[in-house]
């Protein structure tokens, strides 16, 4: 059957960028679209990009781009295969240095992984926060938006939705009075 | 000198070793990540993740937190769903990280799936638009806070530092991928700490 080879394919396409995506799942979506759009033809860069704004708006995280090109591809089956395809292969990663983590609590291998990397993922959480405030609507009043809801969750103890929430009303507010 | 490379910690926090409260059990665990899944809309789930276990629940202290943080933005793999898994794995070990990924990864799979085109119609209608972007910039906010207690946990000597200050700029002034910064700069960073360790 055709689906057969098709869910192999993507398979054999996904996984791979599963152990790419150092730094998080937004390092891999140029080479995903290479893969999806130039080199498979699955989809039109359109279709790609709607598919992108899908998963940026949708809940949980952006990667789930793959679960919805699967499903559009092959239904349920290709939903599945896709989704395992991303996240499997770093996850068996992750789980296997959480339990050498967990049995050697005090290796000099530990130390010297979180103070070498401990800086670079600080340097990537901000600069991606730079590149998404960049992209946010609203100008600087989504800087301003975002300073402000940084500094309430350390100052005020609400949940995070709470603290959304109010940013979001807070955004929406500012944006109508411009 | 061990002690000295650990980063300073919160006087809040009086024994930094243990969470302040008992770790949670499998079936809250799966609840709470799937709130967290559910709801993290435009990124920042990371910072929600902070406020929800060291701030708000106090399941883990700034440290624990923060080197799994460290670890899962290293490692390869979507932030997310390898904080899930560590976090789960220090709570409740191998299941506990399986439950955990699980919870985080798919409620909001099948949701993608079921309003896929939906929720692209509707970003078109002004009102939800900016609601929408409202609650990513909001998001980004607690990415922000994450980010700068990461930059304070990470930043405890110069080379630190300047990695720190590479990466960045790396990223975002050069536009270089996180790959290439992280592939030059984390053998280098590595290195590093394994000469401190020794002398």
């Amino acid at each position: 059957m055709k689906d057969d080879n098709l869910l192999l394919t993507m398979l054999l396409v996904f996984a791979p960028l599963s152990l790419m995506a150092i730094g998080g799942g937004a390092s891999v979506l140029g080479e995903l679209q290479r893969s999806v759009v130039d080199n498979q033809h699955w989809l039109t860069n359109q279709g790609f990009l709607d598919m992108f704004a899908i998963s940026r708006v949708a809940p949980g995280p952006g990667t789930l781009i793959v679960t919805l090109i699967g499903w559009h591809l092959a239904g349920l089956l290709g939903a599945i295969v896709s989704t395992i395809a991303i996240f499997a292969p770093s996850s068996m990663l992750v789980v296997v240095v959480a339990y050498f983590w967990h049995r050697h609590p005090n290796a000099a291998w530990q130390k010297a992984l979180i103070y070498g990397l401990a800086p670079l993922a600080a340097g990537l959480v901000l600069s991606s926060v730079f590149a998404l405030l960049q992209e946010a609507r609203g100008g600087w009043i989504a800087w301003f938006v975002a300073i402000l809801v940084a500094v309430a969750s350390r100052k005020v103890r609400l949940g995070p939705l709470t603290l959304m929430g109010a940013g979001a009303i807070i955004f929406c507010g500012l944006l109508a009075l411009q | 000198m061990p002690q000295a490379d650990l980063p300073a910690l919160k006087p809040a926090s009086p024994k930094p070793e243990e969470p302040a409260l008992p770790k949670p059990g499998l079936l809250q665990l799966f609840l709470v990540f799937t709130k967290l899944g559910i709801t993290s809309i435009g990124g920042g789930v990371n910072g929600m993740m902070h406020s929800e276990f060291v701030i708000h629940r106090r399941w883990f202290t700034d440290e624990q937190f923060l080197s799994g943080l460290a670890l899962s933005q290293s490692l390869p793999g979507v932030n997310v769903a390898n904080l899930a898994l560590w976090l789960g794995y220090q709570c409740r070990g191998i299941i506990g990280a399986v439950v955990a990924l699980a919870a985080v990864l798919l409620p909001p799979a099948f949701v993608i799936i079921l309003i896929g085109d939906v929720v692209l119609r509707m970003t078109n209608v002004p009102e939800i638009g900016s609601l929408l972007a409202g609650l990513a910039v909001a998001a980004t906010g607690l990415s922000l806070s994450v980010g700068y207690l990461a930059t304070r946990y990470a930043c405890t000597d110069i080379a630190s530092v300047l990695l720190f200050v590479g990466t960045f700029i790396g990223a975002t002034a050069f536009h270089f991928s996180a790959l290439v910064v992280v592939a030059v700069l984390a053998p280098i960073g590595i290195g590093i700490g394994f000469l401190r360790n020794r002398s």
